[in-house]
């Protein structure tokens, strides 16, 4: 080996060994820029619960809430609207909402804690959009045998009375039930002690 | 040379810049209108960085002050509606005249080879814009501002795993706010900008070393005079200049008709919905992008699929990237090429004007088929493009132009 090699081995080590060493400072350099992009600490406080009187709301009515400024859907059902959901089951694609996280899962066929209301978080699972109430049973444009529930004016995806998504549609999964409870007539939404 | 230029000169290359890039840059003696966007793309970058400049100083990035900051430029600024119209009029005309100059591309091929990383720059100058529209749309905190951000940044969530997390870090906050228009602002008047001037300025470096195209889609550089020059050139400066100067002041007069005129275009350049600030509970009945993004909104709606759809619609812009690859044919352009490269381009055309007719109107089933039908064209023209232009048969180009 002679005296040249030797030199550019040694030069080539500490080449590789400084361009590491660079490299491992770019995930270092580059941390404070990537976190000031998440929620600031302010962002974060927010959220607080919002209660609602659910003494005035009348069968059939519902009622549009913000909680963490978005929209919240509280529903009162008729009692012939929930005898008929298991009927429309057959068009749905997630009937028993497997694929999500339900809060109240098995408790009513409402998804709520309550057996005549709904709670529903009211943003389209697809983009975003806030889907529109249509409860009449009749032919609509988007579908011929329409039996009341959720359409989502952007992108045309379909919902039941209980927020549960249509097959077909581009929404992947239901509407999401946002934490709450009742006491009496107050409804508060964003806020259950049962589940933390 | 006088005494102060020459002091200039000996320190700085301007007469060596000026004969290299303008008045001895050859450029093909005979092109056709076509050829004139990309000077027309450059005009309407600088009307919008001055018109931009000229809105951010009484515009304000807060939730609260983003709308009223408009409205008191269209109402109490001097002259602050001409500013405003020139910047929206502008962001329409930049992406008009870059889809021609895209279509030009595809007409004469210019994306061939030496030239696939002046394609490839235009490109991505094509992409960042798109980026830089959006961002742009969403400061003045209108309904179409908010939904058209919430259903854009929801497209990150289509992205399995990290996406959820994705849009929080995006928005910077659980919902679009302050944050996110603050941050969009900053985005749209520094980072965007500089990246635009600088892959503008690289398209326009790699298209000098290569040459610029022509109609015939024939390489001129092999017929050169005793000095190297191309025999079938002329220089850059003054002839393509002045020439430029006529098409920029036809453009100009177009440009003012429309900033003075009709500035919403009918609700196409500026939504109606975006006359009113945004209101998270409420969806507007319909919402449509602005004309420059519908080609792709139709073919993100015509996939009943929420990650399906993103796929589709990244794909449209990302296939247009390897098109210099795609192409097998020996000729350039299409007047030489053969017929299926001829109705392969015409279809194109008509689906793509199409997708961006029903990217602008609601769903019902039969445009939803449209857009299906449509989007499978526009995909097709691509991925066959191999093959037909590889087995048509082509016309021989002339030796000269």
């Amino acid at each position: 080996m002679t005296e040249s090699t030797k030199n550019n081995n040694r030069r080539k080590v500490l080449i590789g060994m400084t361009a590491a060493f660079g490299a491992a400072g770019i995930p270092f350099a580059a941390t404070p820029f990537i976190a000031a992009w998440n929620p600031s600490a302010k962002a974060k406080a927010l959220g607080a619960a919002v209660k609602v009187d659910i003494s005035k709301i009348e069968e059939g009515q519902i009622v549009q809430v913000a909680w963490r400024k978005q929209p919240v859907f509280v529903l009162r059902h008729t009692k012939s609207s929930i005898s008929s959901l298991p009927s429309v089951e057959t068009k749905l694609a997630d009937p028993n909402s497997l694929a999500i996280d339900e809060p109240y899962r098995d408790l009513y066929p409402t998804r709520s804690k309550s057996d005549e209301f709904s709670i529903l978080a009211g943003v389209c699972t697809h983009l975003g959009c806030s889907p529109k109430y249509h409860p009449e049973v009749e032919p609509k444009p988007w579908d011929a045998t329409w039996t009341g529930g959720f359409f989502c004016p952007c992108h045309g995806s379909m919902f039941d009375i209980v927020g549960r998504v249509f097959k077909g549609v581009p929404a992947p999964t239901n509407l999401k039930v946002p934490p709450h409870n009742f006491q009496g007539s107050i409804l508060t939404i964003g806020e259950d002690k049962e589940i933390t | 040379m006088n005494t102060v230029f020459k002091w200039f000169n000996d320190r700085l290359p301007i007469v060596n810049t000026f004969e290299r890039h303008l008045s001895k840059h050859p450029v093909p003696k005979k092109v056709n209108f076509w050829y004139l966007f990309g000077a027309l793309a450059s005009v309407v970058l600088i009307i919008q960085i001055i018109s931009g400049i000229w809105l951010m100083m009484p515009y304000q990035n807060t939730e609260e002050g983003a709308f009223s900051s408009i409205e008191f430029i269209m109402r109490d600024v001097d002259y602050g509606w001409v500013i405003r119209y020139m910047h929206t009029t502008g962001a329409s005309m930049f992406f008009a005249v870059v889809y021609l100059h895209m279509f030009r591309g595809l007409l004469y091929g210019s994306y061939k080879k030496p030239r696939e990383l002046v394609w490839i720059f235009g490109m991505t100058i094509y992409l960042v814009m798109m980026a830089e529209g959006f961002l742009g749309y969403v400061l003045p905190y209108g309904q179409m501002s908010y939904w058209g951000a919430q259903v854009i940044i929801s497209l990150f969530g289509a992205i399995p795993y990290i996406g959820e997390s994705l849009e929080v870090w995006v928005r910077g906050d659980y919902y679009i706010s302050g944050s996110t228009v603050s941050r969009f602002f900053a985005l749209h008047v520094v980072a965007l900008p500089l990246m635009l001037i600088a892959l503008v300025f690289m398209h326009l470096v790699a298209l000098h070393e290569v040459g610029a195209g022509n109609p015939e889609g024939i390489d001129i550089e092999e017929h050169l005079d005793q000095d190297g020059v191309p025999l079938d050139s002329v220089p850059f400066f003054p002839y393509k200049v002045l020439n430029a100067l006529v098409g920029i002041g036809v453009f100009m007069t177009v440009f003012s008709i429309i900033m003075f005129f009709f500035p919403e275009a009918g609700g196409y350049f500026i939504e109606k919905a975006n006359f009113e600030e945004a209101n998270p509970l409420s969806t507007p009945e319909h919402i449509a992008p602005v004309w420059y993004y519908s080609p792709y909104y139709a073919m993100l709606r015509a996939v009943p699929d929420k990650l399906g759809g993103l796929i589709v619609m990244a794909g449209a812009i990302a296939i247009l990237f390897v098109v210099p690859w795609l192409d097998r044919s020996k000729v350039n352009s299409i007047r030489y090429k053969g017929i299926f490269s001829k109705i392969a381009i015409s279809l194109f055309a008509i689906s793509f004007l199409t997708l961006g007719y029903l990217g602008t109107v609601p769903v019902t089933e039969l445009r939803t088929l449209m857009s299906v039908i449509c989007t499978a064209i526009y995909f097709l023209f691509f991925f066959l493009m191999p093959i037909y232009t590889s087995l048509e048969s082509t016309k021989q180009p002339p030796e000269r132009l």
